[in-house]
């Protein structure tokens, strides 16, 4: 018998009131089709979702922690790039 | 008490009790744990649909009977289950095969069953038969997967269809409470149903790369209560809580 794992992937469920596809776990899976079966079954057993994505693992490019400090520190004290330097109107509700 | 339509009642309930238990089975044994959840969620699809048919038995029984006793505490000659669906788990190539084999069937009788007369069946029916698209669906692609898949699942597959074909053809056999209940435009007639099961099992063996099986010799006896050596055994485990701890409930 194969004992290769198969490839993992991740999945992205969009739930019934959400507005975008939010990443919730991965799995193993031959192929995508494979995927997006074991995503339903997975992760959406108890309603979670209206929709589904998957992506094999592979193709997310991702920051290395070791470069934490020149990639995200230099933005910490840079408090006026928040939008809160504004004085509102009354009229304006809702912000 | 309608006698006719309580058998046929259990006929049709009896199935998916038996192939959800053996599901059931691979809790936490399956071959991955993304498949251990598929099956084990057609499992409880399965048991879902059998409470909604025991409940409605048990309305039609009128006396002390429930759902419960109904499913739990009769002995195996008074199980009607048809022969393919008690099949061990032998493999995991047996364990789709039979889901397969019966899907293609499940699925065409609901269909069916969503015009009977009775409007609780239809409504059962109608309810049942996205949860029985999505397992068609499943085992079907799994079929396809290890049939056109190594030299190794392919063998498996073809070994499993082979050995399960001989259980096929009951499916497509009328107990007397079917012909009543076809009759009052309540049931389905199987009978019609043969012809394109035929085809369309053939059709996706063929896509998977594996042969029909040619065989003509076919098993009966489940839909009797004449069963195989396996609903025993399958029988002990399901009723043990029952026949040890009677009556109890958690």
């Amino acid at each position: 018998m194969s004992t290769k794992n198969w490839p993992l992937w991740e999945v992205f469920v969009r739930s019934k009131n959400g507005l975008e596809h939010r990443h919730c776990g991965s799995l193993h899976a031959a192929d995508e089709d494979m995927a997006l079966e074991n995503a339903r079954d997975v992760y959406t057993r108890r309603s979670e979702g209206v929709s589904i994505w998957v992506v094999e693992s592979k193709h997310i490019t991702a920051s290395n922690p070791e470069n934490n400090g020149e990639m995200f520190e230099p933005a910490q004290d840079k408090v006026y790039r928040h939008p809160t330097f504004y004085d509102l109107p009354d009229e304006v509700k809702h912000m | 008490m309608k006698q006719n339509l309580y058998n046929y009642i259990l006929g049709i309930a009896d199935n998916s009790l038996m192939l959800g238990q053996r599901l059931g089975e691979l809790t936490g044994h399956g071959p991955s744990l993304e498949t251990d959840i598929a099956c084990t969620n057609i499992s409880l699809d399965l048991f879902g649909q059998v409470r909604s048919y025991f409940q409605y038995a048990a309305k039609i029984a009128g006396d002390e009977r429930t759902e419960d006793d109904i499913a739990m505490l009769r002995k195996e000659r008074d199980y009607k289950n048809v022969l393919l669906v008690e099949q061990p788990n032998t493999n995991f190539a047996y364990t789709l095969g039979r889901q397969f084999l019966f899907d293609v069937y499940h699925l065409a009788f609901l269909k069916e069953l969503q015009k009977s007369a009775d409007l609780t069946l239809s409504a059962i029916a109608n309810k049942c038969i996205k949860e029985v698209s999505y397992h068609e669906r499943f085992s079907s692609d799994w079929v396809k997967r290890l049939g056109d898949g190594t030299e190794e699942s392919k063998a498996k597959m073809q070994e499993a269809i082979n050995d399960l074909w001989t259980y096929t053809d009951e499916l497509f056999h009328q107990t007397e409470a079917d012909k009543a209940m076809v009759e009052e435009g309540i049931g389905v007639d199987v009978t019609k149903l043969k012809e394109a099961y035929y085809k369309n099992v053939s059709d996706l063996l063929l896509e998977s790369i594996l042969e029909v099986p040619e065989s003509k010799y076919f098993q009966k006896g489940g839909k009797q209560g004449i069963h195989t050596e396996h609903l025993g055994y399958l029988l002990s485990d399901l009723q043990y809580m029952q026949r040890t701890y009677p009556n109890m409930e958690w």
